[in-house]
């Protein structure tokens, strides 16, 4: 018998009688002020949040705090310059020198503070990780209140990858002490568009 | 790695020589455990959500076959080659051959219990390919040539300075230098060089979906996404209890594991793995290593419900006091105890016994398992195979002995308070275990027994 029908025959032999699966319609969240529950939480976290009209906006804010003559890359040609439109071609290493990245998510959860990014608004799925500081854009119409909406609207998902992200990479490995920018980004800042 | 000359008791008084060091330990874990309090209340329905998180799980034991069927199947269809490995040495054969395959000398790991269970690193170093665990509490742990303490925080047992003298010896830094943040920059800047170069990344897995096929990792450091969208090859290793039925499911446990394991409300990074990228290989090696033999054990399965959060280590009143590596086993604590005598009944004898039983751990459990209970129940089968210490053996008979006779019951007591009235010295000596961190107390002139002799007539009346 081979290892994998070894392991299935015990299981089965092993496994206790049937349970059925648990309800989950009462887990809903509370739809009430939900960017301003998504501003208070995500800050908590130690994120950066900020309502803005529109990319120009976003462009203007970001271009206050970042070095444009340093590597700007984003997903959305609207973001204007001096962004570069990155390739989803690219050698993923290629992109280690990236000091900004700027992506849009497809929602947002309030509760959490969250956003999910399907690998397609990632432009390559190294972006959101390797950058040293990450913005992402989210409409506000797209925040949702628990998890459970959001996976209710992500459904099956035909992405190879895609992940919620909430707030810059961290570590607190060394006595508790919270330190930012573990491997990932040092700061995160999620724009909200009105 | 692991020593276990020596068992938890003898190690954990190894442990509490320095009182300031473990004050300092047992604080930093009640920390951590009150964060989770805070989050967890932040939840109305906190404890509904458990319940739910309970029976998903229930259901996944009892079709623990088909899922496993239907995870493979829809793993395929994605494009990642599935691996079966029964145990610890099929686990790691299996992953040096994608290697060896590839002809990769190097790898770099995020946190992974399992590879830890299974010796992957030291397996993987005798045959040549290096090994990096990008975890910063596990590279800590690594450099330092030592297994993580916990699960969650791997070196939460070291104060800075140790780490920072750890820097120093092995990767340069400047002696003296422990402010975390300098030596965090420094292992990032580090490892940054380690995860762009190297071709293959091994992950854990915290949720394998079986309805879609994909699987979700979470960090808080992206360790595990730096090491993944970089590599050609990458691989992840899980044991077979982590399937959950659908997608949905998802959104119970993330709402769970962060609140219980740091008080956070998610971690930072819950990224979920579907499909290859272009161009690159993904394989997943599922793994049994014991889990289908405590499926079998009615009294024990429920400890396969586990989603390695490490509540009950940090409100364990003896894992804060004892530290994770006097359990001598990868999973410590009140879970490690009630999962390590499946694997190694003998060698593990001692860890369920290391418990007050207070039942701390069961009321943080995020799936409800019932870890005091199964502590407990472990004592009884570790004694009625022959397993527990022999001095444990002699006390429990003596005591059985001394309960069951009334006569033997009341002259024992009387001797005993004897003992403590006049000769305190022949029990408060280092002879007897129960003197150790206590002061005996003084003893009552008289038991009840004697007191209701005395006090109570024939008839019933009282006399006073």
């Amino acid at each position: 018998m081979s290892t994998r029908e070894s392991i299935l025959a015990a299981v089965l032999k092993n496994q206790p009688p049937a349970s059925p699966l648990p309800d989950l319609s009462f887990l809903k969240g509370n739809r009430q002020n939900l960017v301003s529950t998504y501003q208070a939480v995500f800050t908590s976290i130690g994120g950066n949040v900020f309502v803005v009209d529109d990319l120009a906006a976003v462009n203007a804010r970001l271009l206050e705090n970042f070095d444009p003559t340093k590597r700007l890359v984003t997903t959305l040609p609207d973001l204007g310059e001096p962004f570069e439109v990155l390739s989803k071609m690219a050698n993923p290493r290629t992109f280690n020198d990236v000091e900004l990245a700027v992506i849009e998510a497809q929602l947002a959860v309030a509760e959490n503070g969250a956003v999910w990014l399907p690998e397609h608004r990632m432009g390559q799925r190294i972006i959101p990780y390797i950058c040293q500081h990450l913005a992402v854009v989210v409409r506000a119409e797209t925040i949702v209140p628990t998890l459970h909406e959001a996976y209710a609207q992500i459904g099956p998902g035909d992405y190879g990858f895609g992940a919620f992200i909430g707030g810059p990479s961290k570590t607190a490995d060394i006595e508790q002490a919270l330190v930012m920018g573990a491997h990932g980004p040092i700061t995160m800042t999620v724009f909200i568009l009105q | 790695m692991e020593k276990a000359t020596k068992d938890h008791a003898a190690l954990a008084e190894a442990f509490n020589r320095d009182e300031e060091h473990v004050n300092w330990h047992d604080g930093a874990l009640w920390w951590i455990r009150q964060k989770r309090d805070i989050a967890a209340k932040n939840i109305p329905e906190w404890e509904q959500l458990r319940e739910t998180a309970s029976r998903i799980k229930s259901n996944v034991l009892a079709n623990l076959h088909d899922y496993l069927l239907e995870f493979e199947a829809n793993l395929t269809k994605n494009g990642v080659t599935v691996h079966w490995a029964a145990d610890a040495e099929e686990h790691n054969r299996i992953v040096y051959s994608i290697l060896k395959a590839k002809e990769i000398t190097q790898m770099i790991k995020s946190k992974s219990m399992l590879t830890e269970e299974c010796h992957l690193n030291e397996y993987l170093i005798e045959r040549g390919i290096d090994v990096i665990n990008s975890d910063l509490g596990e590279y800590i742990q690594q450099l330092d040539n030592e297994p993580p303490s916990h699960i969650v925080l791997p070196c939460i047992h070291k104060r800075k300075e140790e780490i920072g003298e750890i820097f120093h010896e092995h990767l340069g830094t400047e002696k003296g230098v422990s402010d975390p943040t300098t030596l965090t920059r420094f292992a990032r800047w580090h490892l940054r060089d380690a995860f762009i170069s190297r071709r293959a990344a091994l992950t854990g897995v915290n949720f394998a979906v079986a309805e879609t096929g994909e699987y979700v990792v979470c960090t808080n450091e992206g360790n595990a996404d730096m090491g993944a969208h970089l590599s050609d090859i990458q691989i992840a290793s899980m044991g077979i209890e982590k399937i959950i039925p659908k997608k949905e499911h998802l959104g119970v446990f993330l709402r769970l594991l962060a609140r219980s394991a740091t008080g956070q409300p998610i971690t930072i990074y819950s990224s979920h793995f579907k499909k290859p990228r272009p161009g690159q290989e993904m394989h997943l090696v599922l793994v049994d290593l014991g889990r289908s033999r405590q499926l079998g054990r009615p009294d024990f399965r429920d400890s396969l419900k586990c989603i390695k959060c490490g509540a009950c280590m940090n409100t364990c009143p003896v894992y804060r006091k004892s530290g994770g590596l006097s359990y001598h086993n990868t999973i410590s604590g009140p879970i490690g105890a009630i999962l390590a005598p499946n694997l190694d009944m003998k060698r593990h004898a001692d860890l369920p016994f290391a418990s007050t039983l207070c039942g701390s751990c069961s009321n943080v459990c995020p799936v409800k398992i019932n870890i005091h209970d199964q502590l407990y129940q472990w004592r009884q089968v570790i004694v009625q195979e022959g397993y527990a210490a022999n001095t444990k053996v002699l006390g429990m008979k003596a005591m059985a002995w001394t309960l069951s006779s009334p006569g033997s019951y009341s002259t024992i007591g009387r001797a005993g308070r004897w003992v403590l009235n006049n000769i305190p010295f022949a029990v408060n000596n280092k002879f007897n275990p129960w003197y150790k961190q206590r002061e005996m107390p003084d003893g009552p002139k008289e038991s009840f027994g004697e007191w209701y002799a005395k006090n109570q007539g024939d008839n019933g009346s009282e006399k006073v």
